[in-house]
């Protein structure tokens, strides 16, 4: 169980990075990461978000909408789902905590349709539930997908911000200037990432 | 008619505003899949549009975005279900991007940039426009795409002899025709 775990989370941070192969997060991904400080607070709100949505939809998933046989209603119930978990966390954490809140509030409702947080909850749903049966261990295994996903956002955010703070000193040609370079130096970092894809093969 | 087309040139939805992106990128390696997909979030846009104009005097504002992502996400079940019947094929293809249009920013975004102040038959249009606009954009990715990084269009071999560039195919070659793309636009603009 223990190598399943980890199989899991390195799968999902390095080989099948959620912005890199699955192109899941472009738009904060491409907004935020114009400086270190920001596109680290995103990073932290997501992961945060993610576990807590993995957490959430499974028992959704598993005691509500199978029992029910209300599979088909998937969708509709997990977007609602995260869209209050949210709004929650964001009234929780400015209620017990105005550092972080101040920290990472902005971030927060933008997160709402995050396509990374929806797809990181029907990937689990996907990969861990077999014709609306949950398999062994799946409770663990959606929080340790969810956790990586969040983790290997972060990785592609903070490499990616790093990138383009330096790209601001350099002569850049006009019409590759913002969007377009970033978007080629995000094709470059993913061609580096393939070659991860050899890591899980045997 | 300025509805209408403005979503296809002017305000295209991903070559212009960028939205949209995520299922843009993932499912433009071939053809069939770009026309399938822009054509289940047209079908998406145009409806919720619809009944977010009709609507729109009864939401409180303070609840209007919750209002906004259940209608969407209902007609994105409706989609869901209908591509899983008639062609599980094209299910396994697109895979969990068809649950995940419900997440896509471009019909938030003109739910509450414009169905949400305008009349319904406007919405309709606009709906109509920026979905072909997405549509047409899709193509144009997956086109490229398709033909240098496998040498086929619609899985017919065009270039007979061609070695292809497989890395087009790849994750990475959406993002390189995409940031190659954008690049050449604003060449174009400045001109």
């Amino acid at each position: 169980m223990n190598a399943g775990i980890l199989v899991i989370f390195f799968n999902v941070v390095l080989v099948n990075n959620f912005i890199f192969s699955r192109f899941l997060g472009l738009c904060p991904y491409m907004g935020v990461s114009r400086e270190t400080k920001p596109a680290m607070g995103m990073s932290l709100a997501i992961i945060f978000v993610m576990t807590l949505a993995s957490l959430v939809t499974w028992l959704v998933y598993n005691y509500i909408l199978v029992p029910l046989n209300l599979i088909f209603l998937r969708t509709i119930a997990f977007i609602l789902v995260i869209a209050t978990l949210v709004q929650l966390v964001e009234m929780v954490i400015r209620k017990i905590a105005p550092p972080i809140y101040r920290a990472l509030g902005i971030y927060l409702p933008l997160i709402t349709t995050n396509c990374a947080v929806m797809g990181v909850t029907v990937l689990n749903v996907d990969m861990f539930f077999k014709d609306g049966t949950a398999l062994e261990y799946s409770l663990v295994n959606s929080l340790v997908q969810g956790v990586g996903a969040g983790a290997g956002f972060m990785i592609a955010m903070l490499l990616m911000s790093g990138i383009r703070e330096r790209l601001d000193l350099v002569p850049v040609p006009k019409s590759l200037k913002e969007l377009p370079i970033a978007f080629l130096t995000a094709g470059l970092s993913s061609l580096a990432f393939m070659g991860f894809i050899g890591l899980f093969s045997h | 008619m300025k509805e209408f087309t403005k979503g296809i040139f002017k305000e295209n939805p991903l070559l212009r505003l960028a939205l949209g992106l995520c299922p843009a990128l993932a499912i433009s390696t071939s053809l069939p899949n770009a026309i399938a997909m822009g054509l289940a979030a047209t079908f998406v846009l145009v409806f919720s549009n619809t009944i977010v104009s009709l609507i729109r005097n009864f939401i409180p504002s303070r609840i209007r975005i919750p209002c906004y992502i259940v209608i969407i996400a209902t007609f994105v079940v409706m989609v869901e279900r209908f591509i899983k019947a008639f062609s599980p094929a094209l299910e396994k293809q697109l895979g969990i991007y068809i649950p995940l249009i419900v997440v896509n920013c471009m019909i938030l975004g003109r739910a509450e940039a414009f169905a949400s102040k305008n009349s319904p038959v406007h919405s309709i249009l606009d709906g109509l426009g920026m979905g072909l606009g997405f549509t047409l954009a899709l193509c144009l990715i997956a086109f490229i795409r398709e033909l240098v990084g496998a040498g086929t269009l619609w899985g017919i071999n065009i270039i007979p002899g061609y070695d292809p560039a497989a890395i087009f195919i790849l994750p990475a070659g959406a993002l390189l025709t995409m940031g190659l793309l954008l690049g050449a636009l604003k060449l174009k603009k400045k001109r």
